[in-house]
């Protein structure tokens, strides 16, 4: 060996592969000199220098109190405000036309059918199904809506009143009534109590037992004022429907003794504070045509006289 | 090559008659209104598998032929094959033959250099928006498309497409060429799967070809072959692959070897087809001149012929029977069914209603296997179980309650139909009706 190479160590040359090792030893296994391939090299300096400008740019480096703002300004709640205003820009163009337009109008025209119907269902599941379920299924308490049977009215003005007042809500203009408490306040006996309610059982169905005159006389002198002579209740007080299938609280004997001895009242808030005039018209819409609305009455209208066909 | 590429520059602007309320565009993808049309077939999301048996068709049929006659698909019909071709010309009507190619590449950069080549990219450059420009029109309609484009109203989606095909097809066709062929193509790769020694390809005949050696005019061929090494079969090759070595896998079977070799062999006034498309069994008996031998039926032939016929009498049985109405039901999920006052059960359910008619149509809703079924729809208008209407070429979405006065018993099987009012034409739903359990 020359002097030269002690300054200049000998390239080391693996001699099974030809190619340099890196002069690295373990027990013998040496390591190879292979360089990265030069595009891959490229590509990673690259990405070096993009990170740099991403650091600067957008929100990167955690600080005390959130991180770094970045110069682009660029926040993620920036950009869903974006999205959104897009969506509400075109959500504004069939709120406009809805805004303008009444009931009737809205039940022929199915593209502003199909955007109340979608806006009815979404508001019911954000506000009305705590209660009343998802489904609109209803509960103990809690009308099912999907039904035919309705205590203040299915049409579509009484659906909204009901909505817009709610129901013995903290409101002036709410739909209110009270049952007595029959039992609890000794308005009644205990037997007499178990005759009406016998009889009111007999009403939808059931068989009628010895009580039945007793049970007939309490329940006209009682009950009638709200429930009708014949049960049939009434709507501008709320009363239940005693002779349909349906019972809000239950319709077996016990639910029925309790529903007459210590009275029940359901309480619904009134949602016209709360929610805007389009909203409650969806919702109104929504729920009339969940299976249970009723028709307007029909209006008496001119007959229609067909138009002379017009000729070119 | 000039019809493969008709073909698809003139497609987009065919016109095919489908009334007023379907486009008339003869092959249209339209991806927004989620229909294919090819002439009178037209396919809607829900029938795509007549998508998947025309690939099938298409992979059987490619098969083949392959097993018949090789390689032909590169040649006359794969677009790599014929842009690669169009790309080459234009090279060639520009800049001169190959040695004038060479030359003018190795020479300095003169003007003519410069004009030359920056025509050449021009001109290959427009041909490649043009293709771009038509590969857009099979997913819009074309006249509309190509109108706004010279109105400049054209949208970024439609922009971004054409700019990206056209960079895609500049790359491909003039400069990887057949390297997509040996790299890339997956059908180079399994061809030979479908080979045997009946399939016509390209090939040397070694049987006369060989010893091979210089030759000088004059000599005898004595103890020579036929092949005096001239190496313009090698020399031609777009691929560069040397013929004689045998069939390869980068073979296109362009045919170029085939050509270059009978130029020199009527030269030298030696017959023709040294090198020949021709199979392995007529290669290896050495008998040029007997084309009768050529095996049609073979096994791998008719297997793939049966499959082929198999599958394409499917497809147009699937075809002709295709109906005109689709009705999918969806019942319910929530509620699952509601009591009315008078006790009877109400079920409701989604009618899907598919429309693949080009006219406006009104349908009638029936129910089978529940008494005293009562049929009530809730939707926009004037509909009821009589008057569904569904607008041509359309789906249309009601919600349809079905109330019986049933008495409490396990779910009921149903079948729900629709029924043109003016037309004998039916769809038909099997569904559940459920009711309260048993208590």
């Amino acid at each position: 060996m020359s002097n030269d190479n002690i300054n200049k160590p000998e390239k080391d040359i693996d001699e099974v592969t030809g190619i340099e090792t890196t002069g690295h030893e373990w027990d013998g296994l040496k390591e190879l000199n292979n360089p990265l391939p030069r595009w891959w090299l490229w590509v990673f300096l690259i990405c070096v220098l993009w990170s740099v400008w991403y650091f600067v740019v957008y929100p990167a480096w955690p600080v005390p109190g959130g991180a770094t703002k970045g110069t682009g300004g660029y926040t993620q709640f920036k950009e869903l405000e974006k999205n959104q205003a897009e969506i509400l820009q075109r959500q504004q163009a069939y709120l406009n036309r809805f805004e303008g337009a009444s009931y009737d109008e809205i039940m022929k025209d199915p593209e502003l059918y199909a955007f109340a119907f979608a806006g009815g269902a979404t508001a019911f599941k954000e506000n009305c199904a705590t209660c009343h379920g998802s489904g609109a299924q209803g509960g103990k308490g809690y009308p099912n809506l999907n039904d035919d049977d309705w205590l203040w009215g299915g049409k579509l003005a009484d659906i909204n009143q009901t909505l817009q007042f709610g129901i013995r809500a903290n409101n002036d203009d709410t739909r209110i009534s009270q049952m007595p408490a029959f039992g609890k306040d000794d308005l009644l006996k205990r037997e007499e109590i178990e005759a009406v309610v016998d009889y009111v059982l007999t009403l939808s169905g059931g068989a009628k037992k010895k009580s039945h005159d007793q049970g007939m006389r309490i329940f006209k002198s009682q009950c009638a004022a709200c429930h009708g002579e014949e049960g049939k209740g009434s709507r501008t007080v709320g009363a239940p429907n005693l002779t349909d299938k349906i019972w809000l609280y239950g319709g077996d004997r016990a639910s029925v003794f309790q529903t007459v001895y210590s009275a029940r009242a359901g309480v619904m808030p009134a949602w016209g504070k709360r929610l805007d005039e389009n909203t409650l018209r969806q919702l109104t819409i929504y729920l009339h045509q969940l299976g249970g609305g009723e028709p307007d009455e029909v209006q008496e209208e001119a007959p229609v006289v067909p138009e002379p066909e017009q000729k070119p | 090559m000039a019809v493969t590429l008709g073909i698809y520059y003139i497609t987009p602007f065919l016109r095919w008659e489908r009334g007023s309320y379907a486009p008339d565009q003869a092959v249209l993808i339209d991806l927004v209104n989620q229909r294919a049309y090819w002439f009178g077939i037209e396919i809607w999301p829900q029938e795509v598998y007549i998508l998947t048996g025309i690939l099938i068709l298409a992979a059987i049929a490619l098969f083949f032929v392959t097993s018949l006659f090789g390689r032909v698909w590169c040649g006359y019909f794969c677009p790599q094959t014929v842009w690669t071709d169009l790309f080459v010309w234009v090279e060639r009507f520009v800049q001169g033959d190959r040695n004038a190619r060479k030359k003018l590449q190795e020479g300095p950069w003169s003007f003519e250099k410069i004009y030359k080549i920056f025509f050449t990219h021009s001109i290959w450059l427009v041909i490649a928006w043009c293709t771009a420009g038509s590969f857009v029109l099979y997913f819009n309609d074309a006249p509309t498309l190509v109108k706004s484009f010279f109105e400049f109203k054209v949208s970024p989606t439609v922009l971004c497409f054409i700019g990206g095909l056209t960079f895609g097809t500049y790359l491909m066709a003039g400069f990887a060429r057949e390297q997509v062929c040996t790299y890339m193509c997956p059908y180079a790769r399994f061809q030979s799967a479908m080979f045997d020694k009946d399939t016509l390809i390209i090939g040397y005949d070694e049987k006369r070809g060989e010893p091979r050696g210089k030759h000088k005019q004059g000599d005898s061929w004595e103890n020579k072959g036929h092949c005096i090494d001239c190496t313009a079969c090698v020399q031609v090759c777009p691929v560069g692959i040397d013929i004689r070595d045998g069939l390869q896998m980068e073979c296109i079977a362009c045919g170029l070897c085939v050509d270059a070799c009978d130029d020199i062999m009527e030269k030298i006034s030696l017959p023709k087809g040294l090198i020949r498309y021709d199979t392995l069994n007529h290669m290896r008996s050495g008998n040029s001149e007997d084309k009768s031998k050529f095996h049609f039926l073979r096994p791998r032939t008719v297997y793939y012929a049966a499959v082929l016929s198999i599958v394409g009498g499917l497809m147009l049985y699937s075809l002709i029977n295709r109906s005109q109405l689709e009705l999918h039901v969806l019942h319910d999920r929530n509620p699952l069914f509601v009591q009315l006052s008078d006790g009877d059960i109400r079920n409701g359910y989604i009618f899907k209603i598919l429309n693949k008619t080009h006219e406006h149509k009104t349908y009638t809703i029936s129910v089978e296997g529940l008494e005293d079924a009562r049929i009530d729809v809730k939707a926009a208008g004037e509909a009821s179980y009589k008057n569904i209407y569904v607008p041509a070429n359309s789906v249309g979405t009601y919600h349809v309650f079905v109330s019986s006065n049933t008495e409490p018993s396990s779910p009921i099987d149903i079948t729900v139909s629709l029924q043109d009012n003016e037309k004998s034409i039916t769809a038909e739903y099997e569904t559940v009706f459920i009711t309260r359990s048993e208590k």
